[in-house]
């Protein structure tokens, strides 16, 4: 359909250490990975990340921020730096020596995974970013992957018992006014104009949390209203469109990082939605919005305009009826459910004209997403309790109503916030969306079994197949990766070799899986590559 | 293996033979206590699961701000 992919910012904490640093924390996270890697695959599936590309300043609206005026957090292309005085605190010097520092001393802050992915520090809390994948399906198992690759880490920790036990919550909030992202990636022609795609998107986000909102108790950025709330993040939205991520921020983030051909392409960045553990939810949040972007690309996106969206983004979060309507700038008053129909019918009949949705001849997926959202909305315009297995905010709701209609709790309960936060434990015994799976209460979309392969294998139709390839294969000689490129240091080479993949959509297995099968060392398959002859043979 | 296949027709018409009587539909307030039990028993596993001091366990979850 649309490459894509997605990135989650995991909340981390030590409940025997509640002090203990969360760069520390996230740190030993990513450690804790690459000694499973490394006993997963013998030539090291670890690689360090490339900053060459990275471009978190760049604003799509045509300007770059200068460095001096940005928020010290938006610099994301500097590798974070811990000093050794932090790192022997929370190491201890002799496992420092032992493991995962490299010859400056620094720690392993940033990895390449042998699925195309990237696991990394990203200021406080530990992030997973998914390999590009092309389809919603996909987006849901690279996306699941990333759980249990969360998952192989904490238990990785756990098993030392020297150091306390740390846990992972693939939620958006602390519910003590801070919140963590978890963003979309989508690939468009850059000769979209931006404004179209501001106009087409603005209505859509405000109202697509109705499917994919994970679900939240409490109101206002530090819950000081008790309630319940159909998303994680909404309130944490302060502005229309902006360039920041991790202040004032916004519906539609313009920040301009194609990690590609920039003059070709740019990667829509979506900072809006909520982690999903849903994967129904997840499906619909990935292909809905794909599926607007095709229509704001072909000029038919519903032509409509919110009325201050900000605050109605939080209003329709704050309704779980799903009753309250939102003003439209025409005039026209209409709730969350009427403008999804909008864009629903809209996707629907472009899809139609373009074939796209056909069961035999279309993309295989499409069609798939419109049923899906179609049946969703219906379902929730009829009794939105009725979609518990399948939208997250609903499941939720319903376990919270299971309480408070057991205990008689009130919405400010302890209990109440403990099964909002324990819902988004990523341990299968403790993490309450996994009870309500293992009894087939949630609808999968993906087979475990095809979970857990993508935990270790890209994609097969994007570039990530190749820097997957490239990570577990050679990953001996692989010194530097990013989404877009992959850096070697063969022996006898004499200099690093950095293959560039700007084109989202090569290093496919149809276009290398042959090359991969044909060398066993790195020095003969970058030679093919490049087409140049391999180094002499070392004696 | 041949065998399986062989037996697998048979015992497929066997089984339209057997004339299944339609359970009767349950009651409302039977169909109500069934779904009560279900969430009752979700509920109890949940009890088990939950941490230990809810209060102070939600009120230790400090997060530094992330994007």
């Amino acid at each position: 359909m649309r490459v894509m992919g997605s990135e989650t910012e995991y909340g981390i904490h030590a409940p025997s250490a509640p002090g203990a640093n969360a760069t520390m924390m996230s740190a030993r996270i990513i450690q804790a990975y690459a000694t499973v890697t490394r006993q997963r695959a013998a030539g090291g599936a670890e690689t360090r990340w490339d900053y060459t590309d990275e471009e978190p300043l760049h604003d799509a609206r045509g300007w770059t921020v200068d460095r001096a005026a940005a928020d010290p957090s938006q610099l994301t292309d500097q590798p974070p730096v811990l000093d050794a005085e932090a790192v022997a605190l929370a190491y201890g010097r002799q496992e420092l020596e032992l493991d995962g520092a490299d010859e400056s001393g620094s720690l392993l802050m940033n990895m390449v995974l042998g699925n195309g992915a990237r696991l990394y520090v990203d200021h406080a809390h530990p992030e997973y970013s998914s390999p590009e994948v092309t389809n919603p399906r996909d987006a849901v198992a690279w996306d699941a992957a990333g759980d249990l690759v969360a998952l192989a880490t904490v238990r990785k920790v756990a098993a030392d018992t020297s150091l306390p036990p740390i846990n992972l919550y693939k939620n958006n909030t602390d519910n003590k006014s801070v919140s963590y992202g978890s963003h979309e990636n989508y690939l468009m022609p850059r000769s979209v104009p931006f404004g179209d795609i501001i106009r087409g998107l603005t209505p859509f986000f405000v109202t697509r949390q109705v499917m994919c909102g994970a679900g939240r108790v409490g109101l206002g950025q530090d819950s000081s209203t008790p309630g319940y709330q159909i998303s994680q993040r909404a309130d944490f939205f302060e502005a229309e469109v902006g360039l920041e991520t991790t202040i004032r921020r916004p519906i539609i983030n313009t920040r301009d990082e194609p990690h590609a051909t920039a003059d070709k392409y740019r990667r829509l960045h979506v900072i809006i939605g909520d982690a999903n553990l849903s994967q129904a939810s997840n499906f619909l949040k990935f292909g809905t919005t794909a599926m607007v972007l095709s229509l704001i690309e072909a000029g038919q996106a519903p032509k409509i305009e919110v009325h201050e969206p900000v605050q109605a983004l939080q209003s329709v979060s704050h309704d779980t009826t799903l009753t309250t309507t939102i003003r439209l700038l025409d005039g026209r008053r209409v709730t969350a459910l009427d403008l999804q129909w909008m864009y629903f019918e809209a996707a629907a009949k472009l899809a139609q004209e373009t074939g796209v949705a056909d069961s035999v001849t279309g993309d295989g997926h499409t069609h798939q997403v419109l049923a899906s959202w179609e049946s969703t909305l219906s379902t929730l315009g009829a009794d939105p309790d009725a979609a518990a297995s399948s939208v997250e905010w609903v499941a939720k709701k319903s376990l919270l109503e299971g309480y408070r209609h057991r205990d008689g709790l009130a919405w400010d309960d302890a209990r109440l916030g403990l099964v909002d936060l324990q819902w988004s434990d990523i341990r299968p015994e403790k993490g309450l969306y996994y009870r309500l799976l293992s009894r087939d209460r949630m609808m999968r979309i993906v087979d475990d079994a095809d979970i857990t392969r993508a935990v270790t294998e890209p994609p097969s139709d994007t570039r990530a197949y190749f820097r997957g390839r490239c990570v577990s294969r050679f990953g001996r000689d692989v010194v530097g990766a990013s989404w877009d490129s992959v850096i070697f240091d063969v022996p006898g080479l004499g200099k690093l070799q950095r293959v560039p993949t700007r084109e989202p959509l090569r290093g496919t297995r149809a276009l290398t899986g042959a090359l991969f099968d044909r060398h066993t060392d790195a020095a003969s398959f970058l030679a093919e590559l490049l087409g140049q002859k391999p180094p002499p043979a070392r004696s | 293996m041949a065998a399986q296949e062989q037996q697998q027709p048979q015992s497929r018409e066997t089984e339209t033979e057997v004339d299944v009587p339609e359970a009767p539909p349950a009651a409302p307030e039977a169909q109500a206590s069934d779904a009560t039990q279900g969430v009752d028993d979700l509920l109890d596993e949940i009890d088990g699961v939950l941490e230990s001091n809810a209060e102070e366990f939600v009120r230790a979850f400090v997060q530094k701000g992330g994007q």
